[in-house]
């Protein structure tokens, strides 16, 4: 007996997997269906929908992307603070004293690579026509992903709290000033008034409401830390399973009818 | 010294490798085309030729810059392989001017669709690669070019670039096929794939190494560049440009056409609104599942024009064109702040009532009622409101009835409008574009007193 199959007939080892190992078609059959990771999969699929010339294997590189993103945006939040005294600080360090500071470097460039990642994966969905029905409304669920990729990119651009931080809010958050009704300086803002008092001033508008205030400060980092950290990745991850569900329950990924 | 040298040796050195990686790749495709076994009947008098002796010679010589840079340690003052400046200065110009921009980018995207068929040859590709890599490489010896390509958060976009070109090519060369296919009566690529294998080994061993690579390359990443971090915030220092984060430069770019209201929250909306539109609205049940091109014309060249020249091109032009004061720059130009554009952009109701009839603008008496002001506004801007309403509901109808005839007849009243709409708003940016160049029109509507200009 080598020592592979000794673990693997170990007691521990297979009230762990609950099944034999993979060698043959069947227990192949059943490590998908018995696996909780792997049970996200079919047992079986064409192989036309799995060649990697076909899905260009994005939508899975960008779910993998999420994972890192998670993993190592947890570490990050061991080192850092949103508070205007300690987040500058804080990431100073992580650059020059501690020592998986190279945590933040993962992170930023995988959100970049996800960013892009989202594109080509939503481009090569389009291309295939993979949208046409029964897939529609996956596609809408992706659509809402997609969106929520980018807010997740921008409300993380915020907290190392440098120059390049708080300009590019303030210009990306500018916009909501000019909401049409709901921005103080957006047209129709005046029809919200009571008896001749503006309801929509610089402290009451849409973008006050995403700052928390006036101007990027304080408020805002927390706001974005929270968004950024807690909120929108639950409604990702919540997404991100429907979107999976719906890939199966639609068929499978698309091929020729 | 030079505060601002076109040239280190250490980018030199840098460079080197750059130019052994591209001799490795080649002599990978030299390898490729010699096992064709293909032949040039004969070259200036030498007969049977082999395809790939070209390719041998380029990748020697690719190889030997490459060697003598990385070993680089002489006078940087002395280095050869840089870009002539008439080349510089002419490049500089024609990307430095919005009109020759897009007309450029129009032109790309043309050719593109155009030569599908040419260019998606391998051979074709691979010396457009070459072609785009080299042209990285030698442009990295420029200064400026340096400065605003080598930013950390800015590699990414380059990245981007090659994933996006070669994503591209591998769309059109899979449908050129597939349309070759399905006019023969053949089957498609993909109808040859269709066999049932188990996810265990097949796609969960593709998941583990594609993990594993990427885990790697980001660890890679990682090493090699460090994440940006400027001095700490200052809400008194405003950085000239001052840039939102790169994935939304293309909605600062619309900012110079259009008034924030409109770029920064109308068009996104309708961006949004228009992708989750888009499966109700593609009425053609061909192209599911399989790449083509000739089977679905219409929704790909749309898609393609909103992706390609007007997403990722103007990401392109927000993140490396635009400098101080949101002035256009070319690649090899430095980034002045004292350059100066003229801008004397007049709205349409000063060119109507004003250069036209020669009269001064109606002004609204800031002492009758609102409605009194209302009327006399809605008269001086009755030109542009009558065009965009014009635009936006009597053109779906005409449409309808003339070109989009077909359409119309498949697609039922409601889905019709819906695209119909989109298309004309997305079509709005670049006709605003072409307006402000031809007419150096400012705003169609023009109404500082309630913020709403368009
Ligand atoms: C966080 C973002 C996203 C993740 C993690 C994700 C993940 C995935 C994965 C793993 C698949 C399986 C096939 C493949 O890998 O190509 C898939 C399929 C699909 N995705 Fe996404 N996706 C995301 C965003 C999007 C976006 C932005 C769109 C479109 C706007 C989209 C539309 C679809 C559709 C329609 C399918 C079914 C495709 C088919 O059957 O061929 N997804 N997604």
């Amino acid at each position: 007996m080598t020592v592979g199959e000794y673990i693997r007939e170990s007691q521990i080892w297979r009230s762990i997997f609950r099944h034999p190992a993979p060698y043959d078609r069947r227990n192949r059959a059943v490590v998908i269906l018995t696996n909780f990771f792997l049970h996200l999969h079919p047992v079986s699929v064409k192989q036309g929908g799995i060649a990697l010339s076909y899905t260009w294997c994005m939508g899975g590189v960008t779910f993998f992307l999420f994972l890192v993103e998670t993993l190592t945006g947890v570490l990050l939040m061991f080192y850092y603070r949103p508070t205007l005294e300690w987040a500058f600080t804080d990431i100073r360090a992580l650059r020059d004293v501690t020592t998986l500071g190279i945590m933040r470097e993962i992170h930023r460039w995988g959100a970049h690579a996800m960013v892009i990642t989202v594109w080509l994966h939503m481009y090569r969905v389009f291309l295939t026509g993979s949208y046409k029905p029964p897939r529609e409304f996956n596609w809408v669920v992706g659509v809402l992903l997609l969106v929520l990729t980018l807010l997740l990119s921008f409300t993380g651009y915020l907290l190392p709290w440098d120059q390049l931080a708080i300009w590019a809010i303030t210009v990306g958050s500018n916009m909501a000033r000019a909401t049409p009704v709901l921005g103080h300086e957006g047209p129709g803002f005046q029809l919200l008034n009571l008896g001749g008092y503006d309801l929509i001033t610089n402290a009451s508008d849409a973008r006050f409401l995403l700052l928390g205030s006036r101007f990027v400060g304080e408020e805002t980092l927390n706001r974005f830390y929270i968004l950024h950290c807690v909120a929108i990745p639950l409604v990702v991850a919540t997404l991100i399973a429907i979107h999976f569900w719906r890939v199966r329950k639609d068929g499978g990924i698309s091929q020729p009818l | 010294m030079d505060p601002h040298p076109d040239l280190t040796a250490s980018v030199i050195r840098g460079l080197g490798w750059f130019y052994l990686l591209m001799a490795a790749m080649n002599a990978f495709w030299t390898i490729r085309v010699f096992k064709t076994g293909t032949y040039y009947e004969s070259v200036a008098g030498f007969k049977h030729i082999p395809k790939a002796a070209p390719w041998a010679i380029f990748t020697a010589l690719l190889f030997m810059v490459g060697a003598v840079q990385v070993r680089f340690d002489s006078d940087p003052a002395d280095f050869v392989l840089k870009l002539p400046v008439v080349f510089k200065d002419l490049v500089d110009v024609v990307i430095a001017n919005p009109i020759s921009y897009f007309a450029l980018s129009m032109v790309i995207f043309v050719a593109m669709i155009w030569l599908r068929r040419w260019w998606t040859k391998p051979t074709v590709a691979w010396i457009l690669l070459n072609f785009a890599m080299l042209f990285l490489c030698v442009s990295m010896t420029d200064y400026d070019f340096r400065q605003i390509v080598g930013k950390p958060d800015n590699v990414p976009i380059v990245g981007m670039l090659f994933l996006v070109g070669f994503f591209t090519w591998l769309y059109f060369s899979k449908s050129v096929e597939n349309d070759r296919r399905i006019a023969a009566g053949e089957p498609k690529i993909e109808d040859e794939q269709s066999e049932q294998v188990l996810v265990w080994p097949d796609l969960v061993y593709t998941e583990m190494i594609c993990m594993l690579l990427l885990t790697a390359l980001l660890i890679a990443w990682g090493i090699a560049l460090q994440a940006p971090l400027e001095e700490p915030a200052s809400a008194v220092k405003t950085p000239n440009p001052s840039k939102a984060p790169w994935y939304f430069l293309g909605l600062q770019e619309m900012l110079v056409y259009y008034d924030p209201w409109m770029a920064g929250v109308v068009l996104p909306s309708v961006i949004l609104v228009g992708l989750m539109a888009i499966p109700y609205i593609d009425f053609n049940p061909k192209g599911n599942g399989y790449y083509t091109f000739d089977e679905r014309k219409f929704s790909i060249i749309t898609f393609l024009f909103g992706f390609l020249p007007l997403w990722v091109g103007m990401i392109v032009l927000g993140t490396f064109i635009r400098g101080p004061n949101w002035n256009m720059f070319g690649p090899y130009e430095y980034w002045d702040v004292h350059k100066l554009e003229v801008l004397n952009n007049i709205d349409l109701s000063q060119m109507f009532w004003v250069d036209w009839l020669g009269k001064p603008l109606p002004k609204p008496d800031p002492n009758a009622s609102f409605w009194m002001q209302a009327g006399t506004i809605i008269l001086r801007e009755w030109l542009g409101f009558a065009l965009i309403l014009g635009y936006l509901f009597l053109l779906p109808p005409l449409l309808a009835v003339t070109v989009f005839r077909k359409f119309f007849i498949k697609m039922g009243f409601l889905r019709f409008m819906v695209l119909a709409n989109l298309i004309l708003l997305m079509g709005a940016l670049p006709l605003k574009m072409a307006l402000r160049w031809a007419f150096t029109l400012k705003y169609i509507v023009s109404i500082p007193e309630w913020f709403f200009n368009i």
